[in-house]
């Protein structure tokens, strides 16, 4: 039975790992290798290192933390922020990404899905996209979530899939930092439509949300930050609960103590 | 040493920093008649079974040496699907033909209409996603030197839209739809259809396991 996948985020600003709320208001919270470290103790799935500024302040993502992070640790590694080309995802492939994730710039350039999915594979390329409810739809949020679009959400990530990208990261604005739950609906709908795996993102705040995400939402990942980062042997306690909940996860070998009661903060 | 045979399209990054971690001297040969000195070899791979064509005649003679000289070879993903046949993916590539039988794309060949009471499905929204990705529970069928040590209900990370049949080769199976060979063993040549290099301890104990054998 495929497991459903916990993965974490790193969000990385200048080197050190960040979390915001609605993408404002950052906090420091750690060293992204020792995190990534701790993480697969606990027995994470994979990881997305996100170099969060990058598009803003025209960065590419950092090499150097993915090499750190990709030294320790023998998971899925995804890094997305500031891939704009087709040389910046070679950096970070070479530097240790297994995938790069394009937002922004799949939406302006389209092409670059399929020229990054015959270059490395599909495995390699997750489609990134920010949504937000307005007039009844999900509107795509380009800029780190501060620019509007005219785009569907559903519409481009089916889109995006036929271009072939492998994965979709879809991350509901509304919800991302509120710790109020995952928008099931946004992630069902476009579970729904595309063939591939979607990891749902943005609204993590209790165990049971992830539930509701993978029941409801239909998502086949489901991606947090900021609860993994203050409380340890969250991701074994919240593999656990899963469980109890006949939802498949990969459980490890020593890991998590039993000490989280679901409400992750 | 640790010939990793690069065919331009597989990132070999990820199998070669997991080798560092173990400590296994590695090389990537540019020529054919390095992999003589060879004592082990990896075919790593990702993407689509085409690819392997990169790989001539001149590669294939060499490899039939380094087999032939009773030293071990892993298949890593397309690299394992190679060591067959041939796949349903480029029917005009043939593979290496050291283990019988044909690739095919992943179908859902579970009951159309499942008792409620079977349990959860692999199906999301009453479908199966093609490709497979994430971990699967790798259920060893026979005894062998590759999987030795892993856990009972070990999970692996699997990324990939083909498959290989399960045959006599076959050490290991996994579920997805329908049942296929996730890790396959003739003599000392190996393969398994997921990554060990992006499989956390269990990947590392099957690394650690060819390395045993290879060095």
């Amino acid at each position: 039975m495929l497991s459903k996948r916990i993965i974490a985020c790193l969000d990385v600003r200048d080197g050190a790992v960040v979390k915001g709320i609605n993408f404002e208001g950052l906090r420091h919270a750690g060293d992204p290798a020792e995190l990534a470290t701790r993480y697969n103790r606990e027995g994470i799935d994979e990881v997305v290192i996100l170099d969060i500024t990058a598009t803003i302040e025209q960065r590419k993502a950092l090499a150097d933390t993915i090499q750190a992070v990709a030294r320790e640790i023998f998971l899925p590694l995804c890094v997305g922020g500031g891939i704009r080309g087709e040389e910046h995802a070679e950096a970070a492939i070479e530097a240790g990404a297994d995938k790069v994730g394009i937002n922004t710039a799949a939406l302006s350039h389209p092409t670059l899905i399929t020229t990054l999915a015959k270059r490395y594979g599909s495995q390699a390329v997750i489609v990134a996209i920010d949504a937000k409810r307005e007039d009844g739809r999900f509107k795509i949020y380009v800029r780190s979530g501060q620019q509007g679009t005219e785009r569907d959400a559903v519409e481009w990530a089916q889109e995006a899939a036929d271009r072939g990208a492998g994965e979709i990261l879809l991350t509901s604005i509304d919800q991302d930092g509120t710790k109020a739950g995952f928008d099931c609906e946004l992630t069902a709908a476009v579970s729904s439509a595309v063939p591939i795996p979607v990891i749902a993102s943005g609204g993590a705040g209790t165990f049971d949300h992830f539930v509701d995400v993978f029941t409801t939402g239909q998502a086949d990942a489901a991606l947090a930050a900021s609860i993994f980062h203050y409380s340890e042997h969250a991701v074994a306690d919240l593999k656990t609960h899963l469980r109890t909940n006949g939802i498949p996860v990969r459980i490890t070998e020593g890991s998590g103590n039993g000490a989280s009661d679901g409400n992750l903060l | 040493m640790i010939a990793l045979i690069d065919y331009g399209a597989g990132n070999l990054t990820s199998v070669r920093k997991a080798l560092a971690h173990l400590d296994a001297p590695t090389t990537t040969p540019t020529a054919p008649a390095d992999l003589d000195s060879a004592d082990g070899l990896i075919v790593p791979g990702v993407g689509n079974f085409e690819v392997t064509a990169a790989l001539g005649v001149d590669w294939r003679s060499a490899i039939e040496r380094h087999i032939a000289r009773q030293r071990p070879l892993l298949g890593i993903c397309v690299g394992m699907q190679w060591l067959f046949d041939g796949s349903t993916e480029a029917p005009g590539h043939p593979g290496l033909q050291m283990m019988r039988g044909t690739c095919t794309v992943i179908t859902d060949k579970e009951d159309a209409t499942p008792a409620v009471s079977s349990g959860p499905s692999d199906r999301v929204g009453g479908r199966l996603k093609v490709p497979h990705v994430g971990w699967n529970t790798l259920r060893a069928t026979k005894p062998s030197w590759l999987l030795d040590g892993i856990p009972e209900r070990g999970q692996v990370y699997f990324t990939h839209s083909f498959a290989a049949p399960v045959t006599d080769d076959c050490v290991g199976a996994t579920r997805y739809g329908m049942e296929f060979a996730a890790a396959v063993e003739r003599g000392l040549v190996g393969g398994v259809q997921f990554h060990p290099e992006k499989s956390s301890d269990v990947g590392l104990r099957i690394l650690r396991n060819f390395l045993r054998k290879a060095l």
